[in-house]
């Protein structure tokens, strides 16, 4: 097996909140290699959103090391941005820049951060644009398009500058379920083209099909993970089969 | 989950003191950096200065400390105007502005002539020179001979009043309009009315966003009000204006320009002070 694209090790994460301190992450290790989509579930405040804005060194460490393609990125004395270029994410509210229009979010980082052409930058958009069956808003602004085509274009916007890794933030929660399905698809569809992504979600039969592999995060930490058969399916942990109760009984499984 | 950690054996591992060290270091570097640019700067414009040539005469004649002492009573009564009128004006223009900004954004259509004047103003007295406006007041309206015409210095003061409340009501407005149509689609979908909406909703959040350019307004305020000395009131410039005329020397001028500084830093301070405070408040997205 080759190298993983992303290792995390021994991570630890520590909010400060009023008196006391809240660990997040607790001495979390994961490794993804190229091509895995590895799913990451579990309650809310499990610390899923956390670990991503930790990789994506939108949040600094408090212990542990992070590792992409084997270079050490949670170093102080690594430079964030070169990192993050290299890094796609989608959030959970899309985040478009609601000044600038489909084309231009999309272009944006290929012009000023790629220094792609415009027309290198356009071409390319309006190619990803078309794959996902939005190239007819190109000139629409983000407020203007359903919750489901703006996360859509989120995902392409993350896309078009052909990361080595993807990280999705719960990116169908926003969403109400008609609109989910074609952002579910278009994930599917990214993981058919071989991209490594690493997703926390709510949806578990979205894990069930698009995963390699599930971690069932609790109190900051993997409590179990493998196969979506094995993790969602015959979980071993008591706290798994709970939290997986709750969800059968809320319907969502 | 808001468990508090328990004081259970985390010690931090070698690479993580490492970094903890690595951070200290560039944080002690920082601020080395940042002193020892702010001392060669500070050399630099010492040596700049006290090495020119007219030094000794600019200073003789700008930094005299016995001529500003002698003026310092005289200046200091005329600042005392300025204090006055600057509260006077300012609370003033901070009414005429809020409320021209809430009528200027009246959607029905029966405001509509409410909406024009308030449109009107802030167009006309943005333009208008505030000399121009003073002079219109201070000498124009007591030229009518009208029975029970105000003083001098409250037409001035209306004059700047009126003045600032039109720049004053477009920093408003741009204050209300930032604030995203969901939030009002959110409080009157809880059944508050449309005032309520902006008394409760809207206004708490656009005037948290305007206070730092409303304050810049309020510091030119602060200087402009001097101006109303053109009518005859004596202000904190005037005074050493006449100082100087006497001297021939303009260490008063300094001397009320460093009192007009001093005036506005505590301004300055509590505003900085109110938004952060808010800010930190509202961002504590992480707090238990």
């Amino acid at each position: 097996m080759s190298e993983p694209v992303l290792s995390v090790r021994a991570v630890r994460k520590v909010f400060r909140a009023g008196r006391g301190t809240n660990v997040v992450l607790d001495d979390l290790s994961l490794d993804v290699t190229e091509h895995e989509v590895v799913v990451l579930v579990g309650a809310s405040g499990s610390g899923k959103s956390t670990l991503l804005r930790c990789v994506n060194l939108l949040e600094t460490i408090d212990d542990g090391a992070i590792y992409l393609e084997g270079r050490h990125i949670t170093d102080p004395r690594v430079k964030p941005d070169p990192v993050r270029q290299r890094i796609g994410i989608v959030f959970q509210s899309f985040n478009l820049f609601p000044h600038l229009t489909v084309l231009d979010n999309v272009t944006l980082a290929p012009r000023r951060v790629h220094r792609l052409t415009s027309g290198q930058a356009r071409s390319r958009a309006l190619a990803l644009l078309d794959r996902v069956g939005l190239a007819d808003k190109a000139a629409e602004y983000p407020d203007r398009l359903s919750g489901g085509q703006q996360q859509r274009v989120a995902i392409v916007r993350a896309l078009v500058n052909a990361p080595r890794l993807m990280l999705l933030d719960e990116v169908t929660s926003a969403l109400d379920p008609e609109l989910v399905g074609e952002v579910l698809a278009l994930i599917r569809d990214v993981k058919e083209q071989g991209m490594t992504m690493l997703i926390a979600t709510h949806e578990m039969a979205f894990a069930r099909q698009v995963a390699d592999r599930v971690c069932f995060l609790d109190r900051g930490r993997i409590l179990e993970e493998g196969t979506p058969e094995q993790v969602l399916g015959a979980p071993r942990e008591p706290r798994t089969r709970q939290f997986l109760q709750r969800i059968v009984e809320a319907g969502k499984l | 989950m808001t468990v508090a950690a328990p004081a259970t054996g985390y010690e931090p591992s070698a690479l993580q003191r490492d970094r903890v060290a690595y951070r200290r270091r560039q944080t002690v570097r920082s601020v080395l950096v940042a002193a020892a640019s702010t001392l060669v700067l500070g050399v630099l414009l010492l040596v700049a200065v006290t090495g020119a040539p007219g030094w000794e005469r600019v200073r003789s004649s700008f930094f005299d400390p016995g001529v500003a002492w002698r003026a310092l009573p005289d200046v200091l009564r005329g600042l005392w105007l300025n204090v006055q009128l600057l509260v006077f004006c300012a609370t003033g223009a901070l009414a005429v502005g809020l409320v021209a900004a809430i009528l200027r954004t009246l959607r029905p259509a029966i405001f509509f002539p409410l909406r024009a004047l308030a449109t009107s103003y802030t167009y006309v007295f943005r333009g208008a020179p505030l000399i121009i406006v003073l002079y219109l007041f201070t000498f124009g309206v007591p030229g009518l001979r009208l029975t029970g015409t105000p003083p001098v210095l409250v037409l001035g003061g209306a004059a700047l009043v009126i003045v600032y409340g039109a720049y004053l009501a477009e920093v408003f407005r741009a204050g209300i309009e930032s604030v995203h149509p969901s939030q009002r689609a959110a409080a009157r979908s809880l059944g508050l009315t449309y005032r309520q909406t902006m008394r409760h909703v809207v206004l708490p959040q656009a005037a948290r966003r305007v206070a730092p350019p409303i304050l810049n307004d309020l510091v030119a305020l602060q200087k402009d009000v001097g101006l109303i000395s053109l009518a005859g009131p004596i202000d904190a410039i005037r005074a050493a204006q006449i100082q100087t005329a006497q001297t021939y020397n303009y260490t008063p001028y300094v001397l009320a320009g460093v009192l007009f500084v001093l005036l506005a830093l505590p301004l300055i301070a509590v505003t900085d002070w109110v938004t952060l405070r808010a800010a930190r408040r509202q961002s504590a997205e992480h707090a238990a």
